[in-house]
C-alpha cells in the first residue's frame, strides 16, 4: 500500500469513529435533558452514594444524581462550545477571506488586530471580560469566539492568497463574474478542508477551555450543571465517591477526543498540508 | 466602422525596482466579424494586450495601461470597472491557454455557464441550464443534459476546451480573443478546436482575434495577421501576403523557425 492511501485509510478510520462519537455528542446536546433518568436538580438523602439500579454512576455531595447531571451538564458544556466556535468560523471566514483576497491595506490592518488578539493568553482575556462583565453564558461565548477567531482566519487566509491566483479566478473575472461572487463560489469552496481541520481543533481546544473557565467559577452560575464546575464540586469529595470526578473527567476526554479524532482523520483524508 | 481601435496602447508592470514597459505603442483595428491573428514568441506582449482589452490586471501585480481601445467608439481603458464588467463575457469574451485549471474545479461545468447567462442574460437558473446545454451542445459536447452536472475533471483536455469556449460565446460576445487556444492541447485535438471556433465564428458572426506564437495555426484560420516582437507590432499585412513574401527580418525568421518535414536543417 503505498504511504497515501495508507494515510487515506487511516482517515477514514478516524472520521467515521470520530463522526459516530460526535452523534452522541450531538444526541446529547439537542435532546440531552429528554435523556436523562432523573431532574439534575432533585436532591435526595442518599448522598455520595456508589452505583446503584435507580443512580448508574451514583449521586454527589447533596444527593443529586451524576449521570443526569453529567448529560445535562454536557448539554451546557456543548451548546456553549459549538456556538462560541460557530461565532469564531463565521468571523474568521469573513475576515479570513477579505484580508486574502483585497489583500493590500485592508489586510495589514485587519491581520495586525487579530495578532495582538491572538497573543492575549486565553484565560487572562476570558477572566478580564467575565470579571468585568459578569459571569454569565453570553459573555464566556463572546469572549471564546473572539479568542479562536484569529486562528481561524489565519486558516481562510492563507490558501486565499494562493487560490485567487488561479487561472479560472481569472477565467470567471474575464466572463463579468463580480468580485463577490468570485471571492465566495470560485475561492471559498477551494479552501474548506484547511478549514474543516483548524475549526476541529478549534472544537476540542474549546471543550477544555469551556470546561476550565467553569471549573475557575467563571461559567455558567450554579445551580446549572456543566462539567467544569461538577469537578470543581466533585474535587474534595473525590475519595469517598470517586465517580463523581470520574464521570465529568472522562466526558471531557470523550468529547476533546471526539474533535481531535475528526480534525486529524480529516487532515489525512483531505491531504491538508501536502498541497 | 471598426468594432475595435486600438491606438498607441502601452502596457507597463509597476512592480518593485524599474518599471517595465511590455507594450510599446501598438495601434490596430478589428472589423465586425474578422479574424485578425497576433503572432509572435512567447514575452513579445501580444497576452498582454488581449488582457488589457478586456482590462484584466495580472492578479498580484500593478499594471498601468495607456492610449486609447475603442470598442464601438467607446474606450474601455476609461469606463468604470462596473461597465467594464458589463462588457465582459457580454460583448467581449477569451478563451484561455490552458483548459485544465482555467475551470473552477469545484463546480459543475453546467453550473459555471449558469451563473454567465444568469449575470448577463438575466435568465432564471432554469432558462439559463436549458440554454446552457444548448451551448455544450453547439461546441459538440454529446449528452449535454447529463454531462452539464459533471466536473470538471470528468473531461478530457480536448473537452473542457470546448467548455471553456461554450462560456466565452455563451452571450455571443461581439468579439472572442482566443489566446492560445491549443497551445496546451494534443495535436489531434488542436485541429479540432481551430475548427470549432471557425463554425462559431460563422454561425455566431463574431469577431476573432487569434494570439499564437504558431504560423500553421494562423494561416487557416485568419485574414490578417499581426507580427509582435518586444512590445511593437513589427509588420502587418493580409496572411497570404505576408506569408509569401514577409518584409520585416523578425517576420522572415519566425517563419523559418517552423519546421517542415524534409528541409530539417542538420545541426553542424
Amino acid at each position: 500500500m503505498t504511504e497515501a492511501a495508507k494515510s487515506r485509510t487511516t482517515g477514514r478510520v478516524l472520521v467515521t469513529v470520530g463522526l459516530l462519537m460526535l452523534a452522541v455528542l450531538l444526541a446529547i446536546a439537542v435532546v440531552g435533558p429528554l435523556m436523562a433518568p432523573h431532574s439534575p436538580a432533585r436532591t435526595s438523602p442518599a448522598s455520595l452514594d456508589g452505583p446503584t439500579a435507580a443512580h448508574w454512576l451514583g449521586t454527589d455531595s447533596i444527593g443529586r444524581d451524576v449521570l443526569s447531571r453529567l448529560i445535562v451538564g454536557g448539554r451546557a458544556t456543548l451548546v456553549i462550545t459549538f456556538v462560541a466556535v460557530a461565532i469564531a468560523l463565521a468571523a474568521g471566514l469573513i475576515l479570513g477571506l477579505t484580508c486574502g483576497y483585497v489583500g493590500g491595506t485592508v489586510d495589514l490592518v485587519v491581520m495586525r488586530v487579530l495578532d495582538v488578539v491572538f497573543a492575549f493568553p486565553v484565560f487572562l482575556l476570558a477572566i478580564a471580560v467575565v470579571a468585568a462583565l459578569g459571569p454569565t453564558v453570553r459573555n464566556l461565548i463572546l469572549t471564546i469566539a473572539v479568542v479562536y477567531t484569529p486562528s481561524l482566519a489565519r486558516v481562510v487566509r492563507g490558501p486565499v492568497l494562493s487560490v485567487k491566483r488561479w487561472d479560472h479566478v481569472e477565467a470567471a473575472r474575464s466572463v463579468g463574474i463580480g468580485e463577490f461572487t468570485i471571492a465566495v463560489r470560485h475561492v471559498l469552496p477551494l479552501v474548506v478542508s484547511p478549514i474543516l481541520v483548524q475549526t476541529s481543533l478549534t472544537l476540542a481546544n474549546t471543550i477544555f477551555t469551556v470546561t476550565a473557565l467553569s471549573f475557575l467559577g467563571l461559567g455558567p452560575p450554579p445551580p446549572d450543571p456543566n462539567w467544569g464546575s461538577m469537578l470543581a464540586e466533585a474535587r474534595q469529595f473525590m475519595e469517598l465517591a470517586p465517580l463523581t470526578v470520574i464521570g465529568p473527567a472522562v466526558a471531557i476526554v470523550f468529547a476533546s477526543l471526539t474533535f481531535i479524532m475528526l480534525a486529524n482523520g480529516l487532515r489525512e483524508l483531505l491531504d491538508v498540508g501536502s498541497r | 466602422m471598426a468594432l475595435l481601435e486600438v491606438r498607441g496602447l502601452t502596457a507597463q508592470f509597476n512592480g518593485d525596482g524599474t518599471p517595465a514597459r511590455v507594450v510599446n505603442g501598438i495601434s490596430f483595428e478589428i472589423a465586425p466579424g474578422e479574424a485578425v491573428g497576433f503572432v509572435g514568441e512567447s514575452g513579445c506582449g501580444k497576452s498582454v494586450t488581449a488582457r488589457a482589452i478586456m482590462r484584466l490586471a495580472p492578479e498580484g501585480s500593478s499594471i498601468a495601461w495607456g492610449g486609447q481601445i475603442r470598442f464601438r467608439g467607446r474606450d474601455l481603458l476609461a469606463v468604470e470597472e462596473r461597465e467594464m464588467r458589463d462588457v465582459r463575457g457580454r460583448h467581449i469574451a477569451m478563451v484561455f491557454q490552458d483548459p485544465m485549471s482555467s475551470l473552477n474545479p469545484v463546480m459543475s461545468v453546467g453550473a459555471q455557464i449558469d451563473d454567465i447567462l444568469m449575470r448577463h442574460e438575466r435568465l432564471s437558473r432554469r432558462a439559463a441550464r436549458l440554454r446552457t446545454i444548448e451551448l455544450l451542445d453547439l461546441v459538440g459536447i454529446r449528452e449535454p443534459a447529463l454531462r452539464a452536472d459533471d466536473h470538471p475533471h470528468q473531461f478530457s483536455g480536448g473537452m473542457r476546451q470546448r467548455v471553456l469556449i461554450a462560456i466565452a460565446v455563451s452571450c455571443k460576445p461581439a468579439l472572442l480573443i482566443a489566446d492560445e487556444p491549443t497551445t496546451a492541447l494534443d495535436v489531434t485535438v488542436q485541429a479540432q478546436i481551430l475548427r470549432l471556433l471557425m463554425r462559431l465564428r460563422r454561425e455566431l458572426g463574431m469577431a476573432l482575434m487569434l494570439i499564437t506564437h504558431d504560423f500553421g495555426v494562423i494561416a487557416g484560420m485568419v485574414e490578417r495577421v499581426h507580427v509582435m516582437n518586444a512590445g511593437e507590432i513589427v509588420e502587418a499585412g493580409a496572411v497570404d501576403a505576408l506569408f509569401a513574401a514577409p518584409l520585416h527580418p523578425y517576420t522572415q525568421a519566425l517563419l523559418a523557425a517552423v519546421p517542415r518535414i524534409g528541409t530539417a536543417r542538420r545541426p553542424a
